[in-house]
């Protein structure tokens, strides 16, 4: 993390604060804690922020203000990050999560490369809540951290034309959910019946940047009622 | 109201706005039209407000046929349009009849023209945006572009008193090479001083795997530095990527909101709608800018758009 954050013009109407240059929770945490901030600050000119890893990439309107001003503006909101961080509301969101098989094909995989079962893989999996470090790929595609170092383990060496929607997967450290079906690299252990993305919502997203997720493991017939609409 | 049935598609005809903002957080790229220039002359020529829906044509035009009486206007790249068979100008206001047949023959110049219909065209919006993302299925015509038999709806709308039409000392003209101005950062460090000495003193050539996405680029390497590690972070429309082989990819409308290659810098907003005008095998050169040059040129960009509807020469009545 570094002591004071960068920032940095990005083009003509935005900017990039950034926080660190790692991927950690305490870094993320300044992120979000920014982006929470300036959602209730309503600064003039600030149109729409995205938070990343490390950094916010903040839209403004040039009519309204400019990078000086609004870096002096942000450096004060930075000043008191922490009344922002100690009230951000957790959102929880817990997925349903059915493991391996025909909905995780790479289980097997991934148990067998760190000499464990395939129920030690999902233990660790589902035993932990992750950070919805940012989303992106897809609308509605969140990178969640971070990922037990017992099953943390690489992408394919040769990504898939077709990954179905809701497949639950691991790169690295990392572990995320396709809201839709497309091509990808991860590691699928498990498919969730939820919706991740619906445009006709607002939000469109279930789940949000700064969120925590927590996977909960159900059987086929539990699948198949929230596919059938039953649950 | 039926407005136009789609006799032949065309090479790529989508609906666009001027794009979805506010939901790239949640990974929604903004889309919208590639140059927001031409677009929005489109709809000012017919009265139209500057973010109703237009159609994006690209490079070989659909024909349409009309259901409505109505009024039009066609800009942004020079397409050859003909009304019933016979040759019409762009950048001005066009009387259209049911039953009229609007095609479109060689391109002339640029990539992309813009047919506003009075009114705008009436799809669904979707997040607060009529635009269509064809990757991701959303917005637009059934998310998606433009197939034959397609019917499109319009709005019904106050009779046009009117014509309108820009001054030919205004019409653009799009070359097959472009300068275009760039901001560097938010990763010009990851570069070496030879690398950005490169990026700034090649030619590079668009090549033809670019679409609404991005335009990858052929041409001199842009040299990294070895040892940073990037992490993904935004990408905003008009930043330049630079993967490992070192040929830069610049990122329009479509592409996906978060990425992993570093960025040597941004092409100001004014340059990214020109970019909107290129085509594969155009050359494309970039100059660098300061932040507060970009400023100041981007103010005088909303300013003179802002005042183009008042430069407008009228004619009929």
């Amino acid at each position: 993390m570094y002591k004071a954050a960068k920032y940095l013009p990005v083009g003509d109407k935005a900017l990039l604060v950034e926080f660190g240059n790692s991927i950690s929770l305490d870094v993320n945490r300044k992120v979000h804690a920014l982006d929470r901030a300036l959602a209730q600050l309503q600064l003039r000119g600030v149109l729409e922020c995205v938070p990343t890893y490390r950094s916010l990439l903040v839209y403004y309107n040039p009519l309204k203000t400019s990078y000086e001003k609004l870096v002096f503006r942000l450096k004060d909101v930075e000043a008191r990050l922490h009344e922002f961080e100690v009230s951000i509301h957790r959102r929880v969101v817990e997925v349903p999560t059915i493991y391996g098989g025909e909905y995780g094909s790479d289980l097997k995989y991934v148990a067998e490369s760190h000499n464990l079962s395939e129920d030690e893989v999902v233990r660790f999996h589902s035993g932990r809540e992750y950070t919805v470090y940012m989303i992106g790929f897809i609308a509605g595609f969140p990178y969640l951290g971070v990922v037990a170092d017992e099953i943390t383990t690489p992408r394919l060496k040769t990504p898939r034309l077709r990954v179905p929607a809701g497949s639950v997967g691991i790169a690295e450290k990392q572990t995320g959910i396709y809201p839709c079906e497309a091509p990808g690299g991860w590691q699928i252990i498990g498919r969730t019946p939820l919706k991740l993305f619906n445009p006709k919502e607002h939000p469109p997203a279930l789940i949000h940047p700064g969120d925590t997720v927590k996977f909960k493991t159900i059987g086929k017939e539990e699948f198949e009622a929230y596919v059938g609409g039953r649950k | 109201m039926k407005l136009f049935k789609v006799n032949k598609p065309g090479l790529f005809t989508t609906v666009q706005d001027l794009g979805r903002y506010g939901f790239q957080r949640y990974g929604v790229p903004v889309s919208g039209a590639m140059d927001s220039f031409a677009f929005t002359l489109a709809n000012y020529l017919i009265g139209n407000r500057s973010n109703d829906a237009c159609l994006e044509i690209t490079l070989l035009g659909p024909e349409l046929e009309f259901l409505s009486d109505s009024w039009a206007a066609i800009t942004g790249a020079n397409l050859s349009p003909a009304l019933n068979g016979k040759e019409v100008a762009c950048w001005q206001t066009l009387a259209v009849h049911k039953g009229d047949m609007l095609s479109f023959g060689e391109p002339r110049c640029g990539c992309r023209a813009y047919l506003a219909v009075r009114g705008g065209i009436n799809v669904p919006l979707v997040m607060n945006s009529r635009s269509t993302h064809v990757r991701g299925g959303l917005g637009g015509f059934r998310g998606r572009k433009l197939r034959a038999e397609d019917i499109v709806e319009g709005f019904e709308t106050e009779r046009l008193k009117k014509g309108f039409r820009l001054p030919k000392e205004l019409v653009p003209f799009y070359y097959n090479k472009l300068e275009v101005e760039v901001v560097f950062g938010p990763q010009s460090e990851y570069f070496t001083n030879e690398g950005r000495e490169a990026f700034l003193s090649s030619d590079y050539v668009v090549t033809v795997e670019s679409d609404r996405m991005g335009y990858r680029l052929d041409g001199s390497e842009v040299e990294r530095r070895d040892s940073l590690v990037m992490i993904s972070d935004a990408i905003p429309v008009g930043s330049i990527q630079v993967p490992e082989s070192g040929k830069p990819i610049i990122i329009m409308r479509d592409a996906q909101t978060t990425g992993g290659y570093p960025k040597i810098g941004v092409v100001t907003t004014s340059d990214v709608s020109l970019l909107g005008q290129v085509k594969p095998n155009d050359e494309v050169k970039f100059s660098q800018t300061s932040p507060s040059r970009a400023r100041t040129r981007l103010l005088e960009y909303t300013k003179n758009l802002q005042n183009i509807g008042k430069r407008l020469l009228t004619f009929g009545n």
